[in-house]
């Protein structure tokens, strides 16, 4: 049991601390110590952006971070409360099918919004690339992405 | 502070990161997510936390998981192996040891322990063993078989659903098995409410009232608020619409208003990350009370001028007294019985109050959806009425809430209206977007109390030479408390239940329910009628006494018969109350022991009648008071959906047997949901004894539409009239060729074949008018009734006045049993319950006396509020009891089955004070029948006898 740790992370505001093991992964951490099971596991090597938290502001794969480096505030999908402009939009745009990507995506979005300025396509289109979607074909993902935070 | 801890539990290493203050319970439930494990009071006093450590049993509540490092702990979830479940948890499982099976994880850690160092125990070492274990649904009978037979080998580990015969003419019905959900039970599978945790759940706490009487003049939450970790305070201003189980009398408030009322009045509510915070929370709420006189006992508070407890009615209108309900009601001549009586008894007689002390205490968990959607899981035995009240409380339209009732943890009643946690857990996670959770202490199930009314009785019986009653009176006055409640039903059923199964020539009665400020009373096993059972089943042996009369025999000569309509106007259609004396006067010995018991022996005998159900819902519709849908799917399942409550009773089980004994499918192959509003059609819920009767009336009639459908199909396949084709358990067989069968997997395809469209069924119960005509009439009218007669054999200690209940015979009327194991354990369970109330259970408060000074600060204190100082039988303290099944089976009730759950309760407190008299002389008429009662009593006979 030598390899265990103590993680302190804020998660959504609240600072938790568990006893995990070392290689224990962010999204497990996540999902297995806490039981926030909005981020999805897709692929476990970070190919499919199914994970996305954002760490200290910043849209971070939580399948290829280990808890032990993480250095600041998490956010998770469980933190975007329902009326957030992002995830009305998905809603307004039906943007979700399946909807098993789509934290991921709202995550990212949330990040890109942090960010600051107003994004056009291009740079949308570029800043989701690392979140694959296989329901929607993205049109309505941009749609979404556009009325929440592009020029339109 | 979090530790390090490295536990080793169920043969596995598992090091946790825990706060070190934490008691093993809570690391096994909270880090482990070993649930099986039960907390029933936390302090060590009931054993539902009992889990082996290093071969002895140990109560996990009171032992700090830190202390437990480097031991083998064992919980009910580490005893089952690959074989399956341990053969102790198998024998409680068959041996009908299980109701609602919230102690039998301690209680089967605890025999685990006790066999493995003592594999052939006697009976009593298993008491012995198993004393620190409450069990307050079984009366232990079933435990102590299930011990035994676990040590003597006489049962396997392995079990069908039904393992009897049925009897000629049923597939199943009548067969004994086991309880549907025990196994899950036994092995710590079943989730009850506190049991579920949901991703970033709060944890939220009640702010209790320390006075009595109080008006709240402000509360400051500002420094609550400002605690890191807490989420919201609400206060009753947040939920101010009334609300009420009884529709005509809401008079409750989730949190108080303006006033509180009782001590242990919910005032504010809190969430916080965890329950410590939330502790923390509440004690930094500043609460600004000008505390107001009160008043507890009845006469108090009817006197002019006294406190009132309800400055106005629920519409604003001023109250000039605290009369919460009077009824009085007359029906025959009864002055002139008394002028023309042989024989006449009158006098006083106290009934004390009594809680149910359910080993679950109450708990509720409320999470939203994005959308708006509620969902509230609670420890309810009333899901449908609590939907009702969320939404009008939390005004959210009723279809945005879905109300779940997981595996519940005991009721008898204590559970069967809305509580403040339901409302405050649903407004609290509404207000923070996070599932809350609220759990009441130990402490806070005795003030939500809705327990036994105290009832205080001018009773009188005339009756001519021949022992027949020709008139009763009796005049009530109950202690309410501080709200409504019931409160209407109660006034009616303490005089209008009374009417059978004893028949009176005349009867007169006036009950009077009053408010005091003490916690509020209500429904407890046997609803308002178990206290009048007090004074006409003691008095009637007082006749009996004075006309030489044999106490049984009195009884017969005044048995109500099937068919007869009481002097109240019930109809009672089926009354098997002489089967019932016959089976207790042969089982006990009666006709050669009465005469001739040694000294301080007595046997005592009483009988008593109890609903199936009331003939009305709680508020007027002519919609189905049960319903039932079953639905076939192609596996040769069928899924059975009623909105009933099981809370250990086993009501899931009665629908699986009706279901199976219509349609052949074997009760192995159904499945039962219930207690869901979203899934299951709506039933009223565990209350009045209703479900056997209604609901079995509902399941009936939607099984015979699935056989109905599926025995056409299968006569169209063969080519023969319906009426050939058998319904047999597993198959369907031609009745002329005996050869031709059918599976019943393959007749429920060729059903949904042949319609194209799914194989669905329901059914729906309603009752037809009953009941008196007067004002009043309808309340304490059922569609049928149950009847009991009990003999109760005592031993008395004439130098310390201590009763020892030796043994307790128990017949029960149930018109037909569904399944005899769990007939059998409601008999068991309701005749332990009886006698525990009859020597010891009391809902003592600190109240003013003349003789002793009191702080004025604690009046309206309950004086222990736990399972130690509120005292309940232990399996030292239980009696022997034998029950017998009594079939008089009703016109109305399904296969002529009636009520088995809260009948059985009553003639058990009647029949033991009937034995102290006969073994000493004294006739006790307040309650409980303690040491000192029955020593006062002794003393007052002055050698007379």
């Amino acid at each position: 049991m030598n390899d265990e740790l103590v993680v302190a992370i804020e998660v959504n505001g609240e600072t938790v601390r568990r006893l995990v093991p070392a290689s224990r992964t962010l999204l497990e951490f996540l999902r297995v110590d806490l039981g926030l099971t909005g981020s999805k596991h897709g692929c476990d090597v970070g190919d499919c952006g199914a994970c996305t938290v954002l760490v200290d502001g910043v849209a971070r794969l939580s399948c290829i971070t280990l808890a032990v480096e993480v250095r600041g505030p998490v956010r998770t999908i469980e933190g975007v409360p329902a009326d957030d402009p992002i995830v009305a939009a998905f809603d307004r745009h039906l943007a979700s099918q399946c909807g098993y990507c789509t934290p991921g995506f709202v995550m990212n979005l949330i990040g890109v919004r942090e960010d600051g300025g107003a994004p056009d396509e291009e740079a949308l289109r570029n800043a989701l690339g690392s979140n694959l979607c296989r329901c929607t074909g993205y049109t309505r993902i941009l749609d979404a992405a556009k009325d929440a935070l592009g020029q339109g | 502070m979090r530790a390090r801890i490295v536990l080793n539990v169920n043969g596995e290493e598992r090091e946790v990161l825990a706060p070190s203050h934490w008691t093993l319970l809570e690391v096994l439930r909270y880090e482990l997510g070993l649930t099986g494990t039960k907390q029933g009071c936390d302090k060590g006093d009931c054993g539902a936390c009992t889990v082996i450590v290093d071969g002895e049993p140990v109560l996990a509540c009171c032992t700090l998981a830190a202390t437990s490092e480097g031991k083998k702990i064992r919980t009910v979830e580490g005893l089952a192996d690959a074989d399956g479940p341990s053969l102790v948890q198998r024998a409680f499982d068959v041996c009908g040891a299980l109701q609602c099976g919230f102690c039998q994880p301690g209680m089967i850690c605890s025999a685990t322990a006790l066999l493995e160092k003592n594999p052939k125990p006697s009976r009593d070492e298993i008491k012995v063993a198993l004393s620190g274990n409450l069990c307050r649904c079984t009366g232990y009978t079933k435990i102590f078989e299930a011990v035994e037979k676990a040590a003597d080998g006489s049962i396997g580990r392995h079990s069908p659903a039904v393992f009897g015969e049925a009897p000629e003419g049923f597939n199943v019905l009548g067969a004994r098995g086991r309880k549907l959900d025990s196994i899950r039970k036994a092995t710590g599978e079943s989730r009850y409410a506190d049991d579920l945790v949901l991703p970033r759940m709060l944890h939220g706490r009640i702010l209790r009232s320390p006075h009595a009487h109080a008006r709240i003049k402000g509360i400051d939450a500002s420094k609550a608020l400002a605690l890191p970790g807490v989420f919201a305070v609400i206060t009753g201003r947040d939920l101010p619409v009334t609300f009420g189980i009884i529709p005509w009398t809401p008079d409750e408030h989730a949190l108080a208003l303006e006033k509180v009322r009782y001590i242990g009045d919910g005032v504010a509510a809190v969430a916080a990350i965890d329950e410590d915070t939330a502790d923390r929370a509440l004690r930094s709420i500043e609460v600004d009370y000008e505390v107001l006189p009160a008043v507890f006992e009845p006469e108090d508070a009817m006197a002019p001028g006294a406190p009132l407890v309800h400055d106005t009615d629920w519409k604003g209108r001023p109250r000039t007294d605290n009369l919460c309900k009077d009824v009085e009601l007359a029906f025959g001549d009864v002055d002139a019985a008394f002028a023309a009586a042989a024989a006449t008894v009158e006098g006083k007689w106290t009934y004390s109050g009594s809680t149910h002390a359910a080993i679950e205490p109450h708990c509720a968990l409320a999470s939203w959806s994005p959308d708006g959607q509620l969902t509230l899981w609670s420890a309810t035995q009333v899901s449908h009425y609590l939907h009702r009240e969320l939404a009008k409380v939390l005004d959210v339209p009723q279809a945005k809430i879905r109300v779940i009732q997981p595996v519940v943890g005991g009721g008898f009643g204590g559970k069967s209206e809305p509580f403040d946690l339901e409302f405050c857990a649903a407004l609290l996670a509404k207000r923070t977007g996070r599932p809350v959770k609220i759990l009441y202490t130990r402490d806070e199930v005795f003030y939500a109390h809705r327990g036994r009314h105290p009832m205080k009785f001018d009773f009188r019986i005339a009756a001519d030479k021949d022992g027949t009653i020709t008139g009763v009176e009796n005049d009530i006055a109950i202690d309410g408390g501080a709200f409504h409640s019931f409160g209407l039903v109660t006034t009616y059923y303490a005089g209008q239940l009374l009417c059978g199964p004893i028949r009176f020539g005349s009867y007169r009665y006036k009950s009077k329910r009053v408010y005091t400020n003490k916690p509020c009373c209500g429904p407890k096993r046997g609803h308002g009628s178990v206290q009048p059972r007090f004074p006409l089943e003691t008095g009637i042996d007082e006749i009996a006494h004075k006309l030489g009369i044999d106490p049984i025999e009195i009884r017969r000569r005044n048995a109500i018969k099937n068919g007869e309509t009481t002097i109240n106007g019930m109809l009672i259609g089926s009354c098997g109350v002489l089967a019932c004396l016959d089976a207790v006067e042969k089982a006990s010995g009666w006709k050669e022991r009465y005469a001739n018991l040694p000294p301080n022996v007595g046997l005592g005998v009483a009988t008593s009648m109890y609903i199936s159900g009331t003939a009305y819902p709680i508020y007027p519709n002519d919609m189905p008071q049960s319903g039932v849908i079953i639905r076939a799917d192609r596996s040769g399942k069928l899924t059975v959906t009623c909105g009933t409550n099981d809370i250990g009773q086993g009501c899931d089980g009665m629908l699986a047997y009706v279901v199976s004994e219509e349609t052949g499918v074997l009760v192995d192959d159904i499945v039962v949901i219930s207690g869901d509003t979203d899934l299951c059609p709506v039933d009223l819920g565990a209350y009045s004894s209703r479900i056997t009767l209604m609901a079995g009336l509902a399941a009936q009639e939607a099984g015979r539409a699935m056989r109905d459908r599926v025995v056409a199909a299968v006569a169209s396949k063969w080519g023969v009239s319906g009426d050939r084709v058998v319904v047999l358990p597993g198959e369907y067989v031609d009745a002329e060729d005996d050869a031709r069968r059918m599976p019943v997997i393959d007749a429920l395809i060729l059903a949904e074949s042949a319609a194209g469209t799914p194989l669905v069924s329901a059914g729906g119960f309603r009752t037809r008018k009953l009941g008196g005509d007067y004002r009043g009439g309808t309340i304490g009218a059922s569609p049928a009734y149950s009847a009991s007669a009990h003999v109760a054999e005592v031993h008395v200690d004439p130098e310390t006045g201590v009763v020892k209940v030796l043994r307790m015979w128990a017949a029960h009327d149930c018109g037909k049993a569904i399944n005899p194991v769990m007939v059998e354990g409601q008999i068991e369970g309701g005749v332990y319950m009886g006698v525990s109330e009859a020597l010891m259970e009391d809902m003592g408060y600190r109240t003013p006396s003349p003789s002793e000074k009191q702080k004025p600060e604690v009046m309206g204190l309950h004086v222990g509020p736990n399972l130690l100082d509120y005292r309940i039988m232990t399996s030292k303290d239980v009696p022997e009891i034998a029950s017998f099944i009594v079939e008089e089976p009703d016109p109305v009730g399904p296969y002529g089955a009636k009520e088995a759950g809260e009948g059985p309760l009553h003639a058990a407190i009647p029949a033991v004070a009937n034995a102290i008299w006969r073994a000493t002389g004294v006739r006790m008429r307040e309650m409980p029948f303690t040491p000192e009662r029955v020593l006062a009593g002794i003393a007052n006979l002055g050698g007379g006898v």
